[in-house]
């Protein structure tokens, strides 16, 4: 589904992403954990087309695609999802409102004709519940005045709205109390399906104990310098960052 | 002091020019014979002709306003056609005589006067009344209205239907020594709407006047007069538009609103004058003079605008709260885009015990365009314990525009609550990516976040208007970013 080859970007001169190398198929979960700078939202950043990124190098290939041509409104009608590690207000635009345009743009897009009303609000109320999203939260305008953890919640609860094929989760455990974190997870896991793929760019292990994943990387300066199974993640969470950082110094 | 008048009238008039009674336009340029040729054509009485004149002379002895924070070339007003008939319209016996062209125009922006009139006995309608440049087209659903025993017309034919209702209001708010505009327009207005609603009565429709300037050089100077008598309630809708040409056309209004005991008028606007081209060549002056007033006790009166087009917009529609517990309200959206300029807001002036005053105001400025807010909330001696809450917000689009607020507070009544909140912002790549990443591209995310951005106005308009301004705010803004 993804295949990442020797990825660099750079923002303003600085080169980020030092070679990045990453395989993802259908029906997989993958985390992706490094320190702090090691590059991770500057990944999911590029993978979602931010344009003050530059790729430098190296070649991004989804469902035989060459993402990095693709708009980033094109990517995400593709079905490329981020969910933002800091979800943006958009003061006035309800979320229905927004979900209702977001909808319409990407079937449009693929030549589908318009949802019907009914249809969307009855996916509304079944997403709804899937997520455990407060009725109130979705008619109240995008994120404006929400808690963190409920922007949180949000960017799920869009996520089961548009129903994308490969799903990057930015830092969307940080700053959830340990019932937010449940919540979340448990959106995330009935999400999954053999259709779709998930990254999960995390910093702490303990969202790896509700969402498991299949395959665990480690970003250290630009690059990935360990990949392993769910145990890997465990490992780090042990003996800490500083025990990748010896060993690839080493 | 009229006799006077009345005798320098009939004395100068055999030296004026020969009128030519079958002629569409009047010739360029301003003086009393062109004053005497309009009040002919019109076929007006001598009270109507004196008060013209009356405004003329002292319009003579104004200057032009420059407080406000715009810079233009001042119109020739020397230059301008003051009077234009729509050539083959001038009596029109239904609305199958009207220009094809011009119900394109209308349909384009969703306004069809034909589906209106088909649609004649069902519920949920509007009455319209269409001005092209200078002469009333057509008014639709006259009889209906005339049921309930609402006036709704033109100016012109009011001044020959109910002189006395028009003698009686026609001034009493907006009067010609007001304003340099308010002036010019007292002299040479040539048409316009005029409504009135009987005690009682709530106007089942909403009542709507379309404008269109259509011929080049004419300068369109129309004269809106609505009085809501006790008890009763109206909602009065306004749409402009003009073709695009190079030069610049003047558009001079004066609007008029009475609110007599317990009635309420709510006037709403939206405004797509040709606003010039993307170098800013051509586009029309609207400098217009708005004010309504809350005459008796627990009236009420609501502008909203969406003003979106115009090279230039000099207006601030504003309420006298007179009565004791009336009730003003301005909701305003005001776009600038390329190089527009608009210095609009509104004027507040708490004359009442009681009386109560919000203000809205939202700018949005894109291109090299300048916005300004210029608001005047006044509470006077005898306004116990009057309230104001004014919140004026701007939006920023690039870092060419500009956006500026003048806010004036008078209070000579220490009961009084005066509020005043002020918001700058810029829509941010942040909320474009955002959306960008939920599948909707740049033009779509742009009209979505302004939109959001004047949902507290936009949701006072009526539905059908509502619809028509949202698709205006996102026409306005295309190209503006990114």
């Amino acid at each position: 589904m993804l295949s990442i080859k020797n990825l660099h970007a750079s923002i303003d001169g600085k080169e980020i992403l030092k070679g990045i190398n990453l395989e993802i198929k259908v029906g997989e979960v993958h985390a992706i954990m490094g320190p702090n700078g090691s590059g991770k939202s500057t990944l999911a950043a590029v993978l979602a087309g931010r344009s003050e990124y530059d790729v430098t190098e190296g070649e991004i290939i989804y469902n035989g695609e060459n993402l990095l041509e693709l708009e980033a409104e094109d990517r995400a009608r593709e079905g490329v999802f981020l969910a933002f590690q800091y979800p943006i207000e958009i003061p006035g635009v309800s979320n229905i409102n927004f979900l209702k345009t977001a909808i319409g743009e990407i079937r449009a897009y693929k030549g589908l004709d318009p949802m019907k009303a009914k249809d969307f609000l009855m996916m509304l109320k079944e997403k709804q519940k899937l997520v455990e999203i407060d009725r109130a939260l979705v008619s109240r305008s995008i994120n404006e005045g929400f808690s963190g953890g409920e922007k949180k919640r949000n960017e799920i609860f869009q996520m089961a709205m548009l129903e994308p094929k490969l799903s990057i989760l930015d830092e969307t455990d940080s700053g959830l109390d340990i019932d937010a974190l449940r919540i979340v997870a448990n959106g995330v896991n009935k999400l999954k399906s053999k259709e779709n793929a998930t990254i999960i760019i995390t910093h702490y292990q303990r969202l790896l104990d509700y969402i498991i994943p299949d395959f665990v990387h480690i970003l250290h300066n630009g690059k990935i310098v360990k990949s392993g199974l769910k145990e890997l993640a465990l490992e780090l969470e042990e003996k800490g960052y500083d025990f990748i950082k010896e060993e690839v110094e080493a | 002091m009229n006799e006077v008048i009345e005798e320098k009238i009939s004395t100068e008039y055999k030296y004026g020019f020969v009128t030519d009674i079958d002629a569409d336009n009047a010739p360029k340029g301003l003086n009393e014979d062109i004053i005497r040729f309009i009040s002919a054509k019109k076929n007006e009485p001598k009270w109507m002709l004196v008060y013209r004149l009356e405004a003329f002379r002292h319009w003579l002895t104004m200057d032009e306003p420059d407080w406000a924070h715009v810079s233009y070339q001042k119109p020739d007003f020397q230059d301008i056609i003051y009077y234009s008939a729509p050539k083959p319209k001038k009596v029109l016996k239904s609305l199958d005589e009207v220009d094809p062209e011009l119900l394109k125009t209308f349909q384009k922006l969703g306004i069809s006067i034909l589906e209106q009139e088909r649609l004649s006995g069902v519920e949920s309608r509007v009455a319209m009344d269409v001005i092209v440049d200078s002469v009333s087209v057509k008014t639709t659903f006259k009889e209906t209205l005339a049921e309930k025993g609402i006036i709704f017309c033109s100016f012109g034919e009011a001044i020959q239907e109910h002189p006395e209702l028009v003698k009686k209001y026609m001034s009493s708010v907006v009067p010609y020594t007001d304003n340099f505009y308010a002036a010019l327009n007292s002299a040479v207005f040539t048409d316009g709407s005029f409504c009135y609603i009987p005690k009682g009565v709530r106007c089942p429709m909403e009542l709507s006047t379309y404008f269109r300037i259509e011929a080049a050089g004419t300068g369109q100077f129309e004269r809106t007069l609505i009085i809501a008598d006790e008890d009763s309630y109206v909602s009065y809708l306004e749409g402009c538009t003009a073709p695009m040409r190079d030069e610049n056309q003047l558009h001079a209004a004066v609007v008029e609103l009475v609110a007599h005991k317990n009635a309420q008028i709510k006037y709403s606007t939206v405004q797509n004058w040709y606003p010039g081209d993307k170098e800013g060549k051509g586009g029309i002056f609207n400098f217009v003079t708005k004010r309504g007033i809350c005459i008796e006790e627990n009236s009420k009166i609501s502008w909203t605008q969406v003003e979106t087009g115009s090279a230039i917009t000099w207006k601030y529609p504003s309420v006298i709260l007179k009565g004791d517990n009336s009730i003003g309200e301005f909701y305003s959206v005001a776009i600038t885009n390329n190089y527009q300029q608009a210095d609009t807001g509104t004027k507040m002036i708490h004359i009442g015990k009681n009386t109560k005053s919000t203000i809205i105001s939202k700018g949005i400025s894109a291109g090299f365009s300048n916005n300004s807010y210029r608001g005047l909330v006044r509470i006077a001696k005898g306004a116990e314990n009057a309230r104001n809450f004014s919140q004026c917000d701007s939006l920023l689009m690039g870092d060419k525009c500009g956006a500026h607020t003048f806010p004036y507070i008078e209070i000579k009544n220490n009961t009084a609550v005066v509020e005043h909140e002020a918001t700058t912002s810029k829509i941010g790549e942040d909320q474009l990516f955002y959306c960008k990443q939920r599948g909707i591209d740049n033009e779509k995310a742009i009209g979505l976040i302004v939109n959001g951005y004047c949902k507290d106005v936009l949701s006072q308009l009526p539905m059908e208007f509502a619809v028509e301004a949202q698709k205006l705010l996102e026409v306005s803004l295309e190209g503006s970013v990114g």
